[in-house]
C-alpha cells in the first residue's frame, strides 16, 4: 500500500456509513445489555483477522473528526501493531493522535488497561480474539449461547474448582472471566488478571470488538464487574513481585526483559505512557536515568 | 543501560520497502503484467475470485501480483477491497441450464443429450514436465481452434439430473424465490439453512473443502457420490431494473457447476432415491466445485433423516466456522504478534506453582529421611 490514500477513495475512518450504523447499533445493544455478546456483520478489514479487526471496526464506528486517538498493544504505544493501527486511522480519518492516556478520547488497546485512571467521556476499545468465556469448556457456539441464555455457568465454576484442587490456585493468568452486573459471564479479552479490578466501576465506556468471531460487547460506565472466585479462594490480582526498574512504580504491571545471556533481567512498566510520565515527574527506579542526563 | 524498545514505526516502513523490492525480484527479469497473469495463470485468478467472492479477473490478477503469488494473501486483498464496494442490488438467479459450455461431463451416463464435452482439462494429460515451455516454445494451436470451433455450434445442454428426475429417481429440488442470506452482510447464525451453507462453502478454502470431501469418501460421513454432471461455461447475468420494469443483461461470467448424485437407501422420512449435492464457483475451478458438492451433501443429513455419525464433514458448525481461510490464516498468524503481557502473567503463575511444588517435594523428602 502507498503511504497516502487518494482523496475520496475511502470514507472517513475507512468504513462506509451503512456499516458504521450497523456497528453502532450493535454497540448500543451491547451497552444496553452489559456483558452480552451481540452478533454483528464484521467486515473484512485491510489488516488480518487476529490483528485487531474487531477493535478497529468499533473504533472506526466511534471516531469523529474531533477525537483524539491513542492505540496501545501490550500497554505500549510503540509496538509494531499499535503503530500500524494508529497510522491506519491517521491516514483514513486524519484524527489527532496521542500517547497520553488522559488526553485521548478513544483508546484502542490490545491486552492491557492503562494504569492511569480513565475518566468520563473516554472510550476504551478492546481487541478480542475469542469473545466466548466458555469456549474452551464447550467448543460449540450453539451450546454456549444456550448456556448464557439459561445463566448456566456451572461448568466454569467446576473448571475453577478443578484448578484449585490440582494447583492450589486458579490457574488462569490472563483473560480471567468476570461476571457483569450479576448476569453475564464475560471474557475481558486477554488482559492480565492484574487489570481485572480496573474493569469495575470504570467511568469510561468499555467496548469489546471481536472481528473474526463477529461479536461486540460492552461495559457502560460504572458497571459492576466481579472476577469469578470462591469465598475461600478469593480473586487475587497478581504481578511480578518487583518495582519498575526505570520509574520505580510498585503499582504497575511489569514486563520482564532479558538483558543478557547470563540470566540477567529487569522489570519495566508495560504501560509506556505511565512509565514515561513518572520518569518525567522525577521518579526513578533501580536502573533509571535522571531525566536531565537522559536528555543530554 | 537498558532503553525500552523503540522504532516500531521505522522498522515497519523499512520492512514494507524491503517487501516491495522482494516482490519485484531480479530487475534484469521483465516484470509480470496484469494481462499476463490474467491470461496465463487463469486458474489462480479463478481461485482468488471464488474465495475472494468478487468476479473481476483484472483485480484478481493484480492481487496475485501484489501478493507475490500467495493466493490466500491475494484472496485477502480482494476481500478487503470488496467489502468497501457499494451494493446496487442482486441479480436474477443465473440460468446454468442455458450455459454456453466449454466443458460438460457426466460420470453417470456414457452418453447423453448434449454429449460429453471434455473441454480444456488436465484430466488425461500425462504429468510430464514440458521442457518446451521452459524454452518458451508454444504448442501448435490448430487442434485447439478445431475444438473451440466445434463448440460454437452447440445448443444449450440440459442438466443430467433432469433426466433422472423424470423417473422420480432423484429428489426434486424445491424452487424458492426467497432472498438468499448473505454472510458478508449479516453475522453467521447457526443452524444455517442450505443457501447460507453453500455460500460459505463457495467462499471456503479450497484445501479445507477438498480435505473434508475426501474424508467423506474415505468413510467419515460416507455419502457415496458420483459426478452426475460437471459443467463449465459462460452464463449471462441479468438484473431487474426497477425503473424499466424488466431484466436486462449486465454481463457474462464463467462458472463451474457440479451436481453430485448420491446413493440414498431411504430413511424414516424419505423414500429410497438419489440425492443431490451442489457446487457452484466462478471460473474453471472444478476441484472446488466437486468437493463443495460432496460436503454440501454430507451436511444435509438432518433434512434427509440420516444419522449423525460424528464425522467432521457432517458437522455444520465445525465446517462453517473453519472454512474461511482469511479468518483462519489471520487467527493462526496473529500468534506471532507480541504477547509479552499474557506470557508474563503465565510466567509468574508457572513460577509460583513450581516453587510450591518444589517446596512440597523437599518437605516430603525431609519427612522420608
Amino acid at each position: 500500500m502507498t503511504d497516502t490514500l487518494e482523496a475520496g477513495a475511502y470514507n472517513f475512518a475507512y468504513l462506509d456509513e451503512q456499516t458504521k450504523r450497523m456497528i453502532r447499533r450493535a454497540i448500543l445493544k451491547g451497552i444496553a445489555v452489559p456483558g452480552y455478546q451481540v452478533p454483528f456483520a464484521s467486515r473484512e478489514m485491510p489488516m488480518p483477522y487476529g490483528w485487531g479487526t474487531g477493535g478497529v471496526q468499533v473504533t472506526a464506528a466511534c471516531l469523529t473528526p474531533d477525537d483524539t486517538l491513542k492505540v496501545i498493544d501490550q500497554g505500549a504505544d510503540d509496538t509494531t501493531n499499535a503503530v500500524s493501527i494508529r497510522k491506519f486511522f491517521q491516514r483514513t480519518a486524519a484524527v489527532a493522535v496521542t500517547e497520553a492516556t488522559a488526553e485521548a478520547s478513544i483508546i484502542q488497546t490490545r491486552h492491557r488497561i492503562p494504569e492511569a485512571p480513565l475518566s468520563e467521556g473516554q472510550i476504551l476499545v478492546y481487541q478480542v480474539p475469542i469473545p466466548e468465556p466458555l469456549r474452551f469448556l464447550e467448543p460449540r457456539e450453539t451450546e454456549t449461547r444456550k448456556m448464557h441464555e439459561l445463566e448456566e455457568y456451572g461448568l466454569m465454576h467446576v473448571k475453577l474448582y478443578e484448578d484449585i484442587a490440582r494447583h492450589g490456585h486458579i490457574a488462569t493468568a490472563y483473560a480471567y472471566p468476570v461476571k457483569v452486573e450479576g448476569r453475564y459471564v464475560m471474557d475481558p479479552s486477554p488482559i492480565p488478571r492484574f487489570d481485572n479490578p480496573k474493569l469495575a466501576a470504570c467511568p469510561a465506556i468499555q467496548l469489546f470488538g471481536a472481528g473474526r468471531e463477529q461479536r461486540i460487547y460492552a461495559l457502560p460506565p460504572y458497571t459492576a464487574v466481579v472476577s469469578l472466585d470462591f469465598d475461600d479462594h478469593p480473586f487475587e490480582a497478581s504481578k511480578a513481585p518487583h518495582d519498575c526498574d526505570l520509574c520505580g512504580a510498585s503499582d504497575s504491571y511489569l514486563d520482564e526483559v532479558i538483558t543478557d545471556d547470563a540470566g540477567g533481567r529487569m522489570f519495566v512498566c508495560s504501560d509506556t505512557d505511565y512509565c514515561r510520565s513518572r520518569c518525567e515527574a522525577g521518579h526513578m527506579g533501580r536502573l533509571g536515568v535522571p531525566q536531565q542526563e537522559a536528555a543530554e | 543501560m537498558y532503553v525500552a524498545v523503540k522504532g516500531g514505526e521505522r522498522a515497519i516502513d523499512a520492512a514494507h520497502a524491503w517487501l516491495a523490492e522482494e516482490r519485484r525480484g531480479d530487475r534484469t527479469v521483465a516484470a509480470l503484467s496484469i494481462d499476463q497473469i490474467r491470461e496465463q495463470l487463469a486458474l489462480a485468478v479463478n481461485r482468488v475470485m471464488v474465495e475472494g467472492s468478487l468476479y473481476d479477473p483484472d483485480l484478481a490478477a493484480l492481487a496475485i501480483k501484489q501478493a507475490r503469488g500467495d493466493l490466500i494473501e491475494a484472496i485477502f486483498l480482494i476481500r478487503a477491497y470488496r467489502t468497501t464496494l457499494p451494493r446496487f442490488g442482486a441479480s436474477n438467479p443465473v440460468k446454468t441450464a442455458e450455459m454456453a459450455v466449454v466443458r460438460r461431463i457426466s460420470a453417470t451416463f456414457k452418453d447423453l443429450p448434449g454429449g460429453q464435452v471434455l473441454g480444456p482439462t488436465f484430466d488425461y494429460t500425462h504429468r510430464l514436465l514440458d521442457f518446451a515451455l521452459m524454452a518458451e516454445g508454444e504448442a501448435p494451436i490448430g487442434l485447439a481452434e478445431q475444438g473451440a470451433a466445434a463448440l460454437g455450434t452447440l445448443d444449450p445442454v440440459p442438466h443430467v439430473t433432469e433426466f433422472l428426475n423424470r423417473d422420480g429417481l432423484i429428489e426434486t429440488e424445491a424452487p424458492s424465490d426467497g432472498t438468499p442470506p448473505d454472510l458478508t452482510r449479516e453475522p453467521m447464525e447457526l443452524p444455517a439453512a442450505r443457501p447460507l451453507r453453500l455460500q460459505a462453502l463457495t467462499r471456503g478454502d479450497e484445501g479445507f473443502v477438498l480435505s473434508l470431501a475426501y474424508s467423506t469418501q474415505r468413510g467419515y460421513g460416507r455419502t457415496h457420490a458420483f459426478v452426475g454432471e460437471l459443467r463449465i461455461g459462460s452464463v449471462a447475468v441479468e438484473m431487474e431494473i426497477p425503473e424499466l420494469g424488466f431484466a436486462v443483461e449486465i454481463g457474462e461470467i464463467e462458472l463451474t457447476e457440479c451436481e453430485s448424485v448420491n446413493q440414498f437407501k431411504g430413511s424414516k422420512t424419505e423414500p429410497p432415491q438419489f440425492t443431490r449435492g451442489y457446487g457452484l464457483v466462478f471460473g474453471q475451478t472444478e476441484r472446488k466445485a466437486i468437493a463443495m458438492s460432496l460436503v454440501d451433501r454430507a451436511l444435509r443429513w438432518k433434512e434427509l433423516g440420516e444419522d449423525f455419525t460424528g464425522a467432521p464433514a457432517q458437522d455444520e458448525e465445525f465446517v462453517l466456522m473453519h472454512a474461511d481461510n482469511v479468518q483462519a490464516t489471520g487467527f493462526l498468524e496473529h500468534i506471532k504478534l507480541p504477547h509479552y503481557v499474557d506470557f508474563q502473567s503465565e510466567l509468574e503463575l508457572i513460577r509460583r506453582l513450581r516453587s510450591e511444588a518444589m517446596a512440597a517435594i523437599t518437605t516430603t523428602q525431609e519427612a522420608a529421611e
